[in-house]
This record gives C-alpha cells, sequence and structure tokens, in this order.
C-alpha cells in the first residue's frame, strides 16, 4: 500500500514536470494509465483522486474524458475494465477512445457500467478543466481559465498557477493568472506575509468579484490580515462607485443620444421655423416602420443583404418622412403660419390620423425589427458594460447632428432657410422663393425624425405608438436648450438625459423623470427662453 | 358700435335661454327618466340620463378652459389634469363611504391600501369622510395647482405655445406620479368599486338623476359665472391681455393678475366637473392625466367655438355624442374623424360652430338694413391690413396708430 502510494506520487510528480517542461509531449500511455484507474475506483472520493491526477498531467488531450465524466458518458468495460466514452444508443453503447476519440464499437447496455458522478465531483471536474486550460495556445482560453479560478479559489493550485505564471508571456493573462493566485493564496494557509501580498493584487483587481472575495476572506480573517481586507475593501468600494458614477455617465449620454435623435427634427421645424409639430413622433414613428417593411423585403427576397438593411432603411426613411412632412406643409401647415396655437391643433390631428392609419395597416402590435449582427452583443471598458447598439445610436446621433449643422451653416439651402427665419419679407424681396424654403425645411426636419426612427427601431418596440413616448420629451429637450439653436438642443439632449440616469437611483425610474418634468417647468420660469436663448430686444419675441 | 350692441343684447338673450334650458332638462330629465313607466315613448332610459350627465361635466370641463383659451388667450393643454384632480377629490371621499364593504372588510383602510400592506390611512386621506371637506378638496387642489403653477409660468412671461407646452407636461408629470402604487391613490387601477354617496347608492336610477340634475345646474351656474366675468370689467381686461398683452401691460395692468385670477377660476369649474364626472362613471384612473385627453377638451371647444360661452357646449355634446356613436358603430374610424376634426376646424372653421354661425348671423343682418351699416359697423369690417403696396402717404393709418399687432 506504502509503495504504491509512494508510485502513485512519483508518477504525479512526473507527469507534473512533464506537463511543466512541455505539455504536448505527454506520455500517452502514462494517461492512459492514469484513466484505466476509474475502472478500480469505487466511490466518489477514489474517482475525484483520479480526475485530479488526471488534471495534474496538464495535457489538453484529457478534456475529453473529463468533459465526458461530467456529462456522465464516461463507461468501464466489464470484460477487461478498459475506459471509453460511450454515447447510448438504444440498447446498445457506442464506444469511444477515451483521449483519441476514435471508434470503438459497440456493446450492450449490460456489458458497460457508468462511471458515476455527483453535484461535488462535477465541481471537481469543472475545476479541473479550469486548470487545465491554463496551458491552452490560445490566450484567450488561458484568460478565461484564470477567471474561472479566481471565482473559484483552490489552495492546491497554487503551483500550477505558478508554474503557469512563470511561462506565461501575454501580460493581460499574467495579471489575471497572479490574481487567480492570489485568490487561492488567500483561501491557503501560507504565512501572513504571502496573505497581505495577496490582499494588495486582488485589490488591484477592484471589480464585484474582488469585492466579494475579500469580503468572504475578511469575515474570517484576524489581526492584521483583517485591516488590510478592510482597506482594500473601503478602496474597492470607492472605486467602484466611480465606475458605478461612470457607468450612470454612460447610460445617461446613451439616453441622451436617443433624446437628441428625437429632438433634433423638432428643432428645426420648431426650433427654427417655429411651427409645433405635434405629429414630430409620428414621423419618427414612421421611419421605424419604414424600417421594418425593408427588413421584411430583405428577410424575404435577399437574407444575406440582412446586414445592410438599416443602411438601405436610412435614405428610405428619410424620403418616406419628409414626403409626408412636405405633404403636411403644403396641405395644412402654411394655412396656419402666425397661428402657433391653431397649428398645433392641426398637427395634433394629424399625428392622430397616422398613428391610426399605421394601426389599420399593420395592425396595433409590436412589430419586430431585428439587430444586424455589428449591432449586437455589449463590450466591457473597465467595469463599464457597453452594448454596440447604444454605442452605434450615440455615434449616429452625434453624425446627424453635425450634419444637419452643416446643412444649416454652410451651405446655400441653410443661408436661405436662416433668412426666412430671421426675415421673411426681406428674405423674399432678395427673391428667395420663402413658400418653397419653409416646405423645403419642415420635409428636412421630417425627414431626420424619419431616420431617428430607424435608429430607435433598434432599441424600442415598433408599435403605433411609438412616436407618442418621444414628443413630449423632445419638446422638453428643445424647449430646455434654447429655441432656434442647435447647440442648445446637443447640450439639452445630454444633460436631461445625464440627470435622469443620476436620478434614477435614487428616485426610481418613474419618479426620477417626473422630477426633470419639474425641473424643466422650474427652469422655463427662470429662462423662458431655454439655456441658449437667441438675444434680441423684442418685448415679444 | 351698434352692432357691438347688438352682439351683447344677442349675446345676453342666448345665455339666459341656455341657462333655461339647462335648468328645464335638470328639472325633466330626470322626472321622465323616474316618473314615467319604461315603455312609455317619453321615457328616458337610464342609461341615456348617465351618458348625457357625463357629457355636462364634459361641457363644464370645454367652458372652463374657454375661460382661459377664448377669453385670455391660454392654451392650457393640462386641463384634463384639474379635471382629475377634482375628481380624485371626490373618488376618495366616496372610497370612505365604502367603510366596511368592501372585500377585505376593513372599516378604515380602502380596499387597495389593505391589498398594498397599507397599516394606516395616509395622512392626506384625512378628512375626505367628511363631504364638506371632499367638496372644498375638489375645489381647493385644482384651484391651488393652478394658481401656484399659473403663479409662476406668467410672473416670468412663459406664454404661448411655451406655455401650452409646460401645461402638458405638467398633466404628464402627474400622470406618471398617479400612476405609481406608493402615491397611496390606487396606483394603476385608480379609485372604484364606489358604493353610495350621502347614503344613496351610487347605482340607483334616483341617485343617478340627481347627478345628472346636479351636472346641468352645476354647467348653468358655470354658464352664469362666465357670462358675469366676460361682461365685468374684467372681462374686458381678460380680452385685453388676450389681443395684446404688452400694451395692457404698458398701459399699467398686472397681465399677470388677470391671467392668474382666471386661470385659478378656470381650474375650480374644470375641478367640480371632474367631481360630479366620477360617480356617474364610477371609476377614477390615472388615464384621466392622459395629456391626448386634454388636447381633446380643446378640440371640443375649437368645434362649437372659443370666446363664445354656448359653443363649447355645443362643441363637448356633439364631439362626445359622435365618439359615442363612432366607438360603438365603427371603432376603427374614430381616430380618424377625431384627426380629420382638429384639422378641418382649425382649417376651415377657426371661430368654430357657433362663431360662424354669428358671423353669418351680422353679414345677413348687415345686408338687410344697409342704412345703420353704412355708419360705425360697416367702417369696422372694411378695416383690413393689406399687404399690397401703398403709396408712402397712405402707409400712416389715419389715427396714428398701428394696426393691433396678434401676440405670438
Amino acid at each position: 500500500m506504502g509503495r504504491s502510494a509512494a508510485l502513485t506520487v512519483l508518477a504525479f510528480l512526473l507527469t507534473f514536470l512533464a506537463a511543466f517542461i512541455s505539455p504536448a509531449s505527454a506520455d500517452e500511455a502514462a494517461l492512459r494509465a492514469t484513466i484505466a484507474k476509474f475502472a478500480q475506483a469505487k466511490n466518489f472520493q477514489a474517482t475525484e483522486s483520479v480526475v485530479k491526477e488526471l488534471a495534474a498531467a496538464g495535457d489538453p488531450a484529457v478534456e475529453k474524458p473529463l468533459a465526458a465524466l461530467a456529462e456522465g458518458d464516461l463507461y468501464v468495460r466489464k470484460s477487461d475494465a478498459a475506459v471509453f466514452i460511450g454515447r447510448e444508443s438504444g440498447q446498445a453503447v457506442k464506444l469511444a477512445d477515451p483521449l483519441t476519440g476514435a471508434e470503438a464499437g459497440e456493446a450492450a447496455k449490460s456489458e458497460v457500467t457508468k462511471v458515476r458522478v455527483n453535484n461535488s465531483l462535477r465541481r471537481a471536474i469543472r475545476e479541473a478543466l479550469g486548470s487545465l486550460t491554463l496551458g491552452a495556445e490560445d490566450p484567450a482560453a488561458r484568460l478565461a481559465a484564470a477567471q474561472t479560478m479566481f471565482r473559484t479559489p483552490d489552495p492546491d493550485a497554487i503551483e500550477a498557477l505558478d508554474a503557469a505564471i512563470a511561462k506565461e508571456g501575454v501580460a493581460s493573462v499574467k495579471t489575471a493568472l497572479e490574481q487567480a493566485r492570489a485568490a487561492a493564496a488567500l483561501a491557503s494557509d501560507l504565512p501572513e506575509a504571502d496573505k497581505l501580498a495577496a490582499i494588495q493584487v486582488v485589490a488591484a483587481r477592484g471589480d464585484r468579484d474582488a469585492l466579494s472575495l475579500l469580503t468572504g476572506f475578511q469575515a474570517r480573517a484576524e489581526g492584521p490580515q483583517k485591516e488590510a481586507a478592510a482597506a482594500a475593501i473601503s478602496t474597492i468600494n470607492s472605486s467602484l462607485a466611480i465606475w458605478a458614477a461612470g457607468q450612470n455617465v454612460w447610460y445617461g449620454i446613451s439616453l441622451g443620444s436617443v433624446l437628441l435623435l428625437a429632438a433634433i427634427g423638432l428643432a428645426i421645424t420648431f426650433g427654427v421655423m417655429g411651427v409645433i409639430n405635434m405629429a414630430h413622433g409620428e414621423m419618427v414613428m414612421l421611419g421605424a416602420y419604414t424600417t421594418y417593411v425593408v427588413q421584411n423585403v430583405i428577410r424575404t427576397s435577399a437574407p444575406n443583404l440582412f446586414d445592410w438593411s438599416l443602411a438601405i432603411a436610412l435614405p428610405l426613411a428619410f424620403l418616406v418622412a419628409a414626403a409626408v412632412g412636405f405633404a403636411i406643409e403644403r396641405g395644412i401647415i402654411r394655412f396656419l403660419y402666425g397661428r402657433p396655437l391653431e397649428t398645433l391643433l392641426a398637427t395634433w390631428g394629424v399625428s392622430l390620423i397616422l398613428q391610426q392609419a399605421v394601426r389599420t395597416v399593420f395592425g396595433p402590435t409590436n412589430r419586430e425589427v431585428g439587430n444586424p449582427s455589428w449591432m449586437s452583443g455589449a463590450f466591457e471598458l473597465g467595469q463599464l458594460s457597453i452594448t454596440w447598439n447604444r454605442l452605434w445610436i450615440l455615434c449616429f446621433a452625434l453624425a446627424v447632428f453635425f450634419v444637419l449643422l452643416f446643412v444649416m451653416k454652410k451651405t446655400p439651402w441653410g443661408l436661405q432657410m436662416r433668412a426666412v427665419t430671421a426675415n421673411r419679407r426681406m428674405a423674399s424681396s432678395m427673391g428667395i422663393r420663402t413658400p418653397w424654403v419653409d416646405a423645403l425645411t419642415f420635409a428636412l426636419g421630417s425627414g431626420i425624425a424619419g431616420i431617428a426612427g430607424v435608429a430607435l427601431s433598434q432599441i424600442d418596440n415598433v408599435s403605433p405608438n411609438l412616436g407618442q413616448g418621444y414628443i413630449i420629451d423632445s419638446f422638453m429637450v428643445v424647449v430646455f436648450g434654447g429655441v432656434g439653436n442647435l447647440w442648445g438642443t446637443l447640450v439639452g439632449a445630454f444633460s436631461l438625459g445625464v440627470l435622469n440616469k443620476f436620478l434614477e437611483p435614487y428616485a426610481g425610474a418613474v419618479l426620477g423623470k417626473i422630477l426633470v418634468l419639474v425641473l424643466i417647468i422650474l427652469f422655463i420660469q427662470k429662462r423662458p427662453r431655454g439655456l441658449f436663448a437667441l438675444k434680441g430686444r423684442a418685448v415679444e419675441a | 358700435m351698434i352692432s357691438g350692441k347688438f352682439f351683447a343684447a344677442g349675446a345676453d338673450r342666448r345665455i339666459a335661454i341656455t341657462i333655461a334650458i339647462l335648468v328645464a332638462v335638470a328639472i325633466v330629465v330626470p322626472i321622465l327618466n323616474l316618473a314615467l313607466p319604461p315603455d312609455s315613448a317619453l321615457h328616458v332610459p337610464s342609461y341615456m340620463v348617465a351618458l348625457t350627465g357625463k357629457y355636462l361635466c364634459y361641457a363644464l370641463l370645454a367652458l372652463s378652459l374657454d375661460l382661459v383659451w377664448g377669453y385670455c388667450g391660454i392654451l392650457s393643454l393640462g386641463h384634463g389634469a384639474f379635471f382629475a384632480l377634482g375628481g380624485y377629490a371626490m373618488g376618495m371621499y366616496l372610497m370612505r363611504q365604502i367603510g366596511d364593504r368592501g372585500v377585505y372588510g376593513n372599516p378604515l383602510l380602502p380596499d387597495f391600501m389593505v391589498f398594498l400592506n397599507y397599516k394606516e390611512l395616509p395622512w392626506f386621506w384625512h378628512g375626505f369622510d367628511q363631504f364638506w371637506f371632499a367638496a372644498l378638496m375638489v375645489m381647493l387642489v385644482p384651484g391651488l395647482l393652478a394658481f401656484v403653477f399659473g403663479w409662476f409660468a406668467f410672473r416670468s412671461r412663459v406664454t404661448g405655445v411655451y406655455l401650452s407646452i409646460i401645461t402638458q407636461a405638467m398633466t404628464y408629470a402627474l400622470l406618471l406620479a398617479f400612476f405609481r402604487n406608493d402615491m397611496g391613490l390606487g396606483g394603476n387601477n385608480g379609485l372604484t368599486d364606489f358604493k353610495d354617496i350621502f347614503g344613496f347608492s351610487v347605482q340607483a336610477n334616483t341617485t343617478r338623476s340627481a347627478l345628472f340634475a346636479a351636472s346641468a345646474l352645476a354647467l348653468a351656474l358655470g354658464v352664469f359665472v362666465t357670462w358675469r366675468i366676460v361682461g365685468s370689467k374684467y372681462g374686458k381686461l381678460l380680452m385685453a391681455v388676450r389681443d395684446a398683452e404688452s400694451r395692457t401691460r404698458f398701459l399699467g395692468w398686472r397681465a399677470e393678475n388677470v391671467k392668474l385670477f382666471a386661470f385659478t377660476l378656470s381650474a375650480v369649474m374644470a375641478g367640480i366637473a371632474g367631481a360630479l364626472y366620477v360617480p356617474q362613471v364610477g371609476i377614477i384612473n390615472p388615464g384621466e392625466f392622459d395629456p391626448a385627453n386634454s388636447i381633446e377638451v380643446v378640440v371640443w371647444t375649437a368645434v362649437g367655438g372659443r370666446a363664445t360661452i354656448v359653443g363649447p357646449i355645443v362643441g363637448a355634446l356633439l364631439v362626445n355624442a359622435g365618439k359615442s356613436w363612432f366607438t360603438g358603430a365603427l371603432p376603427e374610424l374614430w381616430l380618424f374623424a377625431l384627426g380629420g376634426l382638429f384639422v378641418a376646424v382649425t382649417l376651415f372653421l377657426p371661430k368654430g360652430i357657433v362663431g360662424t354661425w354669428d358671423q353669418w348671423r351680422a353679414r345677413s343682418r348687415h345686408r338687410a338694413a344697409p342704412d345703420e351699416a353704412d355708419g360705425d359697423a360697416g367702417s369696422e369690417e372694411e378695416v383690413v391690413v393689406r399687404v399690397e403696396p401703398r403709396p408712402a402717404a397712405q402707409l400712416k393709418p389715419p389715427h396714428g396708430g398701428l394696426a393691433p399687432q396678434p401676440a405670438e
């Protein structure tokens, strides 16, 4: 007994050494010998020790039998105690070689016995697989293994980690490995100095995992270790608070970009032309439905173009919304210039008609608009989690804003628009066709609402009520920012977005929104012309 | 200004007729409903009484909006909020009247509070078991909100469209607030399951008839009050503020106070309308705060004719009757009809039905009596601001004043 134990230890050390020097050349025969021990294992502890032994070999090849074991697919043939990976098919079991996966014939169910596993054994296998991939070729796999080991620290893994750290070449993976080692050190019975150093390493990581690890450690530690852990926890907490604030800023900017998109068309029609367009939200809705139609056509006729669906929908949405806007201006609004309250009512009527029209054509339920692949998913930036679609929408909103700014400030058309706004009769006597400019300006504002709809279809429900949700917010943004000023709209949108998201954690989503509305109402009392009011000397501008 | 006097006399007679009709309706309809057997040709069915009573409350709401919009130029898109607040005050009284007859049988707490695990009555629910207190709150809460809101808004000279938008934001904020369960006002479901009012069952025909009569009388009172206000010196000031606010201010009047009074009074009227509405429909929920409702009130007023006292009543009754018919017969088309109404009224009927009728009457009268019209009335109609260029000498108006510039 003592002799065989010593041999086992020797074999263990040898295989470990072999793995350490070059994992690829681990002796296949030795592995097979270890795997064969599954046949002798009479209870779960014995199986677990075999698992650990296999893991210690550090050869990626053992992943296959271990994964099969975790799934309960590892079998022992009764006749010769050989171990196989098996797949049940009817009354028979298809056998395969545990290392190579090569076919090894079939056996009746009665001829084989399954190697049984329980939950604690499955956990051991998972950890073993984690440490196994420490030797993987792919740095991403090594990183993932290190992260797993950080979350489930195991004092026995310290040596393996030390070895991995020593030969690790990629800096980020090395840091992760060191953190995993520190986590393991905290769980071990290493001397105090080591643990204090480990606390520093874990604290430097500074995320929620580190926090929970240290909190757990602090509960069972004593003396200077406890103090060090407490200090580290407070450092992590304060840095997490900063990250949380950063995350709120990001959410706020993201909300602000949505507000900007929704409001920017209104900044043209309301801000520049002074037309109260209550049907603005419906232009956004039309844009969203255009996206839906485009995606439907693409799905049925050219599925491989799906990633381009938004790019195709953009000009179409602009044209659809601009055409509707043009029709509204020519048909209704031009008779109501100088009567803003009547304009408000008439355009409200238009919005009701458009909503009901869309409801009649597309039905009252939400329509599904898909995300193209480049807009799905998320990535991490430090402790910030950023979704791609929000990031794209932010970029898109800014791009639309600056293009619009360019059109307004640098093109002849923009010059005419501003001239008509500043002094209609003077502009008219200089030969500008003011009714035409009015119609085109309104169409531009509506068209921009339409392309906002394309973007908003990615994050909101596409339903006939889509526009209703944005109309009050859009007006708030334009009025808050200052009518007739595009920069005001930009600043207004982002400050309202960030303010909203900062109020939410304290007041809750609904109350936060109410507070923002109340603040805007109070703000308008103080500065009735918004943040960036146009300077003028008129009594009633 | 002979025609002016003519109008005044015509308007006076019209107001008197309206009040008389309303009082008569308040007396006759309950009798027709209660005293006559159901198979009689003159019998008014109970559902008709409830429906018309509801419309009369809407008419009072439209009238209150007319006072600020028609006569003072303040387009409030938040009048539904005052209506709903009055309704909630009444609803709270009716909730307290349920007593221990609720599903949970709690003598003090309304059902939804038991359901939401309230241990005691929130402070603002105290006193609502007394009708006088509830009646006071019906007027005080909307009035106070309007006073504070208007005090801030008018003082900082928020006018025109800006005012409309922040009133809309106000009702939107209230909508969101009342949807919360933490408000202690029933959250999403609002207040309902009312049992009785003054000890009479709200379901009973007699109570419904009484509520109908109360609505008609309240509307008659509203017509009377509005008429007296509009006819008074203050009413002239109100219209002066509407037509040329800056000029009124330069003449030494405090335009903000003029507006504040009208706004507050109008909110109180809206609150009373809401309070009469709630027992007749049997529920009040946050949906009443929906900005769309408030805008619908504006279209009733616009259809009937703003700045006429009878117009909003006619508009509210017509549009709501149309709504009832459409939602029954052609529910798909109602929003088209309503939207079309908004557009058509603003484009083709800017003075509304009653205003257009007055205009037509005045014109035919003018044709019928050319001698009389040769004097003041005729010249008044001739003063039109012309756009075509004229010789410089003629550019100056004869009396040295510019034609009135419409305030924004």
